[in-house]
């Protein structure tokens, strides 16, 4: 196949940013299509000219660490894939496409399509957590905890951080991924005990790394390579009314 | 140099807690006046700056990845082992000792293992504690499932994603420590160099991959827990990033390398679709709970669908060879096995480098739901790579580089040759052995974080004055301006090679001369190669852009250069070690039915290797092992 890329291209934080246009003449339906953007940075490289920076690790889905906009998609829009799983199959030859970073005032552009994604650290730092020291803590069968509760944990736990539930809100907010930690750990008994200073602590956390409020657009859930449901984040209310009120 | 391991004597069982009452303590008011450096934020790295900041010392910790949550622990999907015996079917913290020994091939310490499988009840209750959401029954108890090289059920899970789940749990530990103020940590950096004062590790050199700015921190003591080396085969399922950079600085500044030539090649990987691959994906060893592997018995059949080719004309090679653990045979075996039907030219798919692994039996079995249930996100994943479906058709899979069971030289307190230099997880060489077991390497990272190292760096703090050596010290400057010379020499090169193209090189020769079948020829081809693509990096090298900025060629080419240097050392221990054994198999040294056939008399020992010098001869270093508690044997699955 042969593509047509349009890529945002920006130096910093502080530079203006501008969409610049590249070729992928030989493209394979098999490659992922990082490795697609690694075959345009070699071709790039050999010429001596400036490669396209993008964050990238794992190339298997789960670190989270990969975050593109692709024809204003988060992820490309394939349904629960992340950009490295996403591959070139789901394109046709002479394709144009359009990539850009996660655009949000909390991820400020440290080159290219890569952000810096700190306020996201914030918010687990306030109360993501149990806060059980090392050692000294009960036999892990001595509290049976049912099948329904350790599997909503569960799906609320496979949240990856990568913030394309904030790249792809209006309000560039976090509250899917917000909740997710919430709610996780607000139906396990042993989260159970700081539930309410924990959804305080996060929210405002969240408030404070200039993300916005969520106005239930579900955008992100839509856009979540983990399928997180916005259920969580009537969980998230419920918890924070609780803790109002109480 | 005969090297002393340091390992506690006397009764095994006891051998621990005599250890732990016998090692010095620092006093609470003053651990906050020590520093530790902690690089890399996976497993280990994480559960240990953790649980040492809120024993109270000061901890930074590095990685260079965003985010502490993103190590490529995270991508570790199957499990991880207890000697919980919650099922009741006979384990105990002596079978898990015993396997973890056979297992690695009788290549590890015993009293590592030892520790390791007593502290393993531990990690489940405290990751519980955490709130990790472990697989659980409709009763509400843990759930477990089975592993290879193991009769028993001793696996934690949760569902395809452990390690995820884990990770996140130390990172939660992590994040609420550096809320309280104890750990500070440092993401986009990279580990250029060690410092090290009158033989005494005092700090490190870090790149700031966002500024390019060549940064100093002192510390009164170094951990390193910087993950395995595998991508020195180019194509691995390691994450992009692994490398073993933070690890060859420590050695180039007198850290011994040990047995580097046990690497293991991973069964259950998707083969190689084509030559600009970047990476290659494991799919979990627990699908081989269900899943059966097996290759056509005639060669005319290998192009077939898999569905036209009549049972009675499949063989299903691990059932046949090894009975009594079928499909569950440990990860050395299973992958020489799938290499074999493959050379045979039985293999399937492109290239003939694949082999079935079938869930119809399984399916009709205990249904698709049920299969679902397990395994979904494995066949989702697999279906996303390959567009094929496999509850309709079986998977191809192949072995890829996975994990290395070498690593630095450490002695029972986790500390390595150099003073004040310890070293976590994969990173280090200690408990597995030869070949490392299915769901023992997140044992393994998370026993050495919650449970060793904020036991054992007490006994070395204690012996030394806090903050002695900060980083206005010379050796720092020093070091500093060594990282930046190397950095501008990779940068005005400018010849005409990518660091990714040089790379694959590199790759190619391991994983030819290198990889899961090695000789004395191959060894010696390779060694003969590796000094050439190392001169033509050095030559033809091209690094576009600059040091100041976010440059990722830059940083791959660093980590290559490294890898050139290191994978003359694996290949040199490789050649030396005249015998096969787990993950390092030599074709001369195999029994009449193929199987690897060590040579105790000889080679009972870790080797540990002191680098003098890139292409000059590094110096072996042996530490002898003793087995008191196993009794050497023939290692057997059949």
């Amino acid at each position: 196949m042969k593509l047509k890329l349009h890529v945002w291209r920006q130096n910093g934080p502080n530079d203006k940013g501008r969409l610049e246009t590249y070729e992928a003449p030989d493209v394979s339906p098999d490659q992922s299509f990082l490795e697609m953007l690694d075959d345009v940075n070699q071709a790039l490289a050999k010429e001596g000219r400036d490669i396209i920076a993008f964050d990238h690790d794992c190339r298997e889905g789960i670190c989270g660490m990969c975050s593109q906009v692709i024809n204003g998609k988060a992820h490309g829009g394939q349904e629960r894939t992340t950009v490295c799983q996403l591959h070139m199959r789901e394109f046709n030859d002479g394709d144009e496409i359009y990539i850009e970073p996660w655009k949000a005032k909390a991820f400020p552009i440290i080159k290219d399509l890569a952000v810096d994604r700190t306020g996201l650290e914030k918010i687990i730092q306030a109360g993501g957590y149990t806060s059980c020291h090392t050692g000294g803590v009960a036999d892990g069968n001595a509290l049976p905890i049912g099948k329904e509760a350790a599997d909503y944990a569960m799906d609320a736990a496979e949240c990856i951080g990568c913030g394309a539930c904030v790249a792809s809100c209006p309000n560039s907010s976090a509250m899917l991924f917000t909740s997710a930690k919430v709610a996780q750990l607000a139906v396990l008994p042993q989260g159970k005990v700081e539930a309410h200073r924990r959804v305080m602590a996060m929210t405002e956390a969240a408030k404070e790394s200039d993300f916005g409020n969520c106005t239930n657009h579900y955008e992100c859930q839509a856009a979540c390579p983990k399928g997180i449901d916005v259920k969580f984040i009537a969980k998230l209310n419920r918890e924070y009314l609780k803790a109002l009120i109480k | 140099m005969i090297l002393d391991g340091k390992c506690p004597t006397g009764p095994i069982e006891t051998s621990w807690d005599r250890h732990r009452f016998e090692t010095k303590l620092v006093n609470p008011a003053n651990k906050r006046k020590f520093k530790i450096l902690c690089v890399g934020t996976g497993l280990a790295g994480g559960a240990a700056a953790a649980s040492l900041g809120e024993l109270g010392y000061q901890v930074e910790a590095f990685c260079y990845q965003d985010s502490a949550r993103r190590a490529h622990s995270i991508a570790a999907q199957g499990g991880i082992n207890a000697a919980k015996n919650y099922p009741n079917d006979g384990d105990s913290i002596y079978r898990l000792f015993y396997d973890t020994i056979k297992g690695g091939d009788f290549r590890a310490r015993e009293a590592d293992v030892w520790r390791l499988a007593q502290v393993s009840n531990n990690i489940i209750d405290q990751c519980v504690a955490q709130g990790v959401p472990f697989a659980r029954d409709y009763a509400g108890y843990l759930d477990n499932r089975s592993f290879g090289g193991a009769q028993v059920s001793r696996t934690f899970y949760a569902r395809g994603q452990t390690g995820q789940q884990l990770l996140l749990g130390a990172y939660s530990a992590l994040s609420r420590q550096v809320k309280a103020g104890t750990v500070k940590l440092y993401e986009r950096r990279e580990m250029l160099d060690l410092v090290v004062v009158d033989g005494v590790a005092r700090g490190i050199t870090c790149r700031n991959m966002v500024t390019g700015e060549i940064e100093s921190y002192w510390g009164d003591a170094v951990i390193l827990a910087t993950g395995g080396y595998v991508n020195v085969f180019y194509l691995s399922t390691n994450a992009m990033g692994c490398s073993v950079t933070a690890a060859w600085k420590a050695a180039k500044k007198g850290a011994y390398m040990a047995n580097p030539c046990y690497t293991q090649i991973h069964p259950t990987c998707i083969p190689q679709h084509g030559e600009h691959q970047s990476k290659l994906t494991l799919m979990s060893e627990s699908l081989r709970n269900d899943g059966r592997c097996w290759v056509p018995k005639k060669v005319d059949d290998c192009e077939k669908a898999p569905g036209d080719i009549p049972e009675e004309d499949r063989d299903y090679y691990l059932e046949r060879k090894y009975p009594s653990f079928g499909n569950l045979a440990p990860r050395d075996i299973a992958s020489r096995a799938a290499k074999e039907q493959c050379d045979d030219n039985r293999g399937v798919g492109p290239g003939k480098r694949g082999v079935y692994l079938d869930y119809q039996s399984a399916i009709e079995r205990v249904g698709e739901d049920t299969i679902r249930e397990r395994y979904g996100n494995l066949f989702e994943m697999y279906e996303k790579i390959t567009a094929e479906n496999a509850y309709q058709q079986p998977m191809r899979i192949y072995p890829a580089p996975h994990y290395s069971m070498g690593g630095l030289w450490v002695d029972y307190n986790c500390m390595s040759n150099v003073p004040g230099l310890f070293v976590l997880g994969e990173a280090n060489f200690s408990v597995h052995g030869a070949n490392r077991l299915g769901a023992s390497a997140l044992m393994q990272g998370l026993a050495d974080g919650y449970f060793v190292i904020p036991y054992t760096i007490a006994g070395y703090l204690a012996t030394v004055k806090p903050g002695e050596i900060k980083d206005d010290h010379a050796e720092f400057k020093k070091s500093a301006e060594d990282v930046k010379a190397q950095i501008d020499q990779l940068l005005s090169i400018d010849g005409n090679k990518t660091p990714s193209e040089l790379h694959r090189e590199l790759g190619k020769v391991m994983w030819e001369d290198v990889g899961m079948a090695r000789s004395k020829e191959s060894l010696e081809h390779a060694l003969q190669r590796i000094p050439e693509i190392r001169d033509d990096f050095w030559n033809n090298l091209k690094v576009v852009g600059s040091n100041e900025e976010y440059n990722q060629e830059l940083e791959n080419a660093g980590r290559l250069a490294d890898f050139l240097e290191f994978a003359e050392v694996l290949a040199k221990d490789a050649l030396h070690r005249e015998e096969s054994c787990g993950g390092h198999f030599r074709t001369e040294h195999q029994t009449e039915d193929g199987e690897a056939m060590r040579n105790d008399e000889d080679y009972c020992y870790v080797a540990a290797w002191e680098f003098k010098g890139a292409g000059v001869e590094p110096e072996l270093h042996k530490e002898p092992l003793k087995f008191e508690n196993v009794k050497l044997a023939v290692r057997s699955y059949k």
